[in-house]
């Protein structure tokens, strides 16, 4: 009976890593098949062969595509990283008038559809001559990123020790020494796992990027993952594509690996604290 | 940014008592609490002004969109027209489709997730060998960017050389290959694949964060009650994790209805395989008529704000200290 249980046990554990991982595994084999044999349902290719990966590079903009991407996440990082620092301090350690108001504010916009603010971000952008161009991606994936910084940073501050700040305020230091001095060091893994955090959903961000920029070499990694087309209009590349899947999937998957207690902490105080 | 040198002293005090020291300074004076004031504003000051701009600007704009027959070779020529825009998306057969579609995928894929969320954590909650790397693991398909899961899906359900239809055909499930992503009814079925696949590591995760601060000796309790695991879960574990649980639901839902990424990718856009947002759009750029585009937008946005209300009072959000 006991045997019986842990078996299943066993099994469950297996469907789940199995269900997980598959299709990832999947892209990777396809990815290394070339030619006819890449119609060939084989569970590992014959002789891999790295041929997708460097057609995806030249084929495509596709390095161009990656750099794009990491400046347009990294840009919008930083920004709502410094915005958000800020602006949590005030939320979180300083009781005044339409705080609670301002907060509700915050994880309302964090709600919005991107879609509710699509034409009123791309007249703006337009007015602002960055249509086509990286600045549009960086002003637009701010309304995703920045309320999500402002509210996990938030959760964050609200623990730090209150009594660090008397100490502080008792030396006579101003709100601004404090947030920079006493409070930035402590929250330092905090800034880290919100920064990620706000790193992979500016990354993946797709609808914004599809919409304001058309050149091949404004695009971001999933636009042109999306729009990645063949030889000719009846063939989909399919080992190309799946090289590319896999390039920009890795580094994020490591990432997690490496961060995966400081993802989940800073997952569930953005939700359900929220 | 002048501040008082010297120690705060609550001014209350009369004379016959000594003045008393307030019991923490962030609770002191009125000139403090003035200066912590003015400096909260000024610190939200930045952020709240990025915030009128990329958030509040274009939304009241796509709301005035709504009320005009703006086109997008030439906006500045629109018009007013009244509720023209919105009854144009509100009489087309079309919308209707896809705010049933929309739904139909919410519902379906947050109640599957939500299964399999319940199932993977518990599973992940027990004492095994290895389990930080399956906890890992587990998060793999919440960092893959949508688009790419969706397209790695695409391809395992191509309908000639799909590893799906290979595997389905050999276990003798299906005599001839589908058409996964061509056909409506199946199309619905992949994408609702996809967004689980993809989406249930989310759940699994606020699931296990609750399930791990749950009390011990209940357990305890139930288990000298002589309560089978089954029975536990269902009058111990399932009760206390309602919170936590229907936050988390709503969360998805409310993630779902805006969904976009995985029906563009993996159904191309017809019609019957189109949420809400993504007819938003084709009106918007396909068709060019960003005003009943900014209509239907606008439609779904009142929908998703109705959602988090119901959130906000169903999550009984704390506020304040």
């Amino acid at each position: 009976m006991r045997w019986v249980k842990k078996a299943a046990f066993a099994l469950l554990l297996t469907v789940i890593s199995i269900y997980t991982l598959f299709p990832f595994y999947w892209a990777i084999v396809s990815s290394l098949k070339t030619g006819s044999e890449l119609f060939e349902v084989a569970p590992w290719p014959k002789e891999p062969a790295w041929g997708n990966y460097t057609a995806v590079f030249t084929a495509q903009p596709f390095g161009q595509n990656i750099f794009n991407s990491v400046l347009v996440a990294t840009a919008v990082v930083v920004l709502s990283l410094v915005l958000g620092l800020t602006a949590s301090f005030a939320l979180a350690r300083i009781q005044f008038r339409g705080r609670s108001t301002l907060l509700l504010t915050v994880l309302g916009v964090s709600m919005f559809p991107q879609i509710a603010v699509l034409s009123g971000m791309f007249e703006l952008v337009r007015w602002l001559g960055f249509y086509n161009k990286l600045p549009s991606l960086i002003l637009s994936n701010l309304i995703l990123t920045l309320p999500f910084t402002v509210w996990v940073l938030t959760t964050f501050m609200r623990e730090l020790p209150k009594d660090l700040e008397e100490a502080a305020i008792v030396d006579g230091a101003t709100p601004w020494t404090i947030v920079t001095k006493v409070f930035l060091p402590l929250l330092g893994p905090a800034m880290a796992t919100t920064g990620l955090l706000a790193f992979i959903s500016a990354w993946n961000e797709f609808l914004f990027a599809l919409t304001f920029s058309q050149s091949d070499s404004v695009r971001t990694v999933p636009v042109a993952i999306a729009l990645f087309s063949g030889g000719s209009a009846f063939e989909t590349p399919w080992g190309v594509i799946m090289a590319a899947s896999v390039i920009v999937t890795v580094p994020l998957v490591v990432l997690v690996l490496i961060f995966q207690r400081k993802i989940i902490s800073g997952l569930t105080a953005g939700a359900v604290k929220g | 940014m002048a501040q008082p040198a010297t120690p705060i002293v609550s001014g209350k005090g009369g004379a016959s008592a000594p003045p008393e020291a307030p019991s923490s300074p962030l609770e002191g004076t009125s000139a403090l609490l003035r200066e912590r004031t003015r400096a909260a504003w000024m610190f939200l000051a930045p952020t709240l002004v990025v915030m009128l701009v990329v958030a509040g600007w274009p939304l009241a704009r796509t709301f005035w969109f709504s009320f005009t027959d703006a086109n997008l070779t030439d906006m500045a020529a629109s018009q007013f027209v009244g509720l023209d825009s919105i009854r144009q998306v509100l009489d087309d057969p079309d919308w209707w489709t896809t705010v049933w579609t929309t739904f139909r995928f919410a519902g379906v894929s947050v109640v599957l997730e939500t299964v399999l969320g319940m199932i993977i954590a518990l599973a992940l909650n027990a004492k095994f060998g290895g389990r930080g790397l399956l906890r890992a693991a587990v998060l793999v398909p919440w960092a893959i960017p949508t688009v790419v899961s969706a397209k790695m899906w695409a391809w395992m359900f191509n309908d000639i050389y799909g590893v799906v239809n290979a595997v389905l055909l050999s276990l003798g499930l299906i005599s001839e290959p589908m058409a996964w992503t061509a056909e409506p009814g199946l199309a619905f079925g992949a994408v609702v694949a996809v967004d689980v696949w993809k989406t249930t590591p989310f759940m699994t995760l606020l699931i296990l964060a609750a399930l791990q601060m749950l009390p011990g000796d209940v357990y305890e309790a139930a288990r000298i009650d002589g309560a089978g695991p089954i029975r536990a879960f269902f009058q111990v574990t399932l009760p206390m994790l309602k919170g936590p649980l229907m936050v988390a639901i709503i969360f998805r839902i409310l993630d779902a209805l805006r969904v976009f990424d995985v029906f563009f990718v993996l159904t191309g856009g017809g019609t019957e395989t189109m949420p809400m947002a993504g007819y938003a759009r084709q009106r918007m750029f396909e068709y060019q008529e960003i005003g009943v585009g900014s209509a239907a937008a606008s439609l779904l946005f009142a929908i998703i704000a109705l959602f988090t209300a119901v959130y906000m009072v169903v999550g009984r959000v704390k506020l304040g200290d």
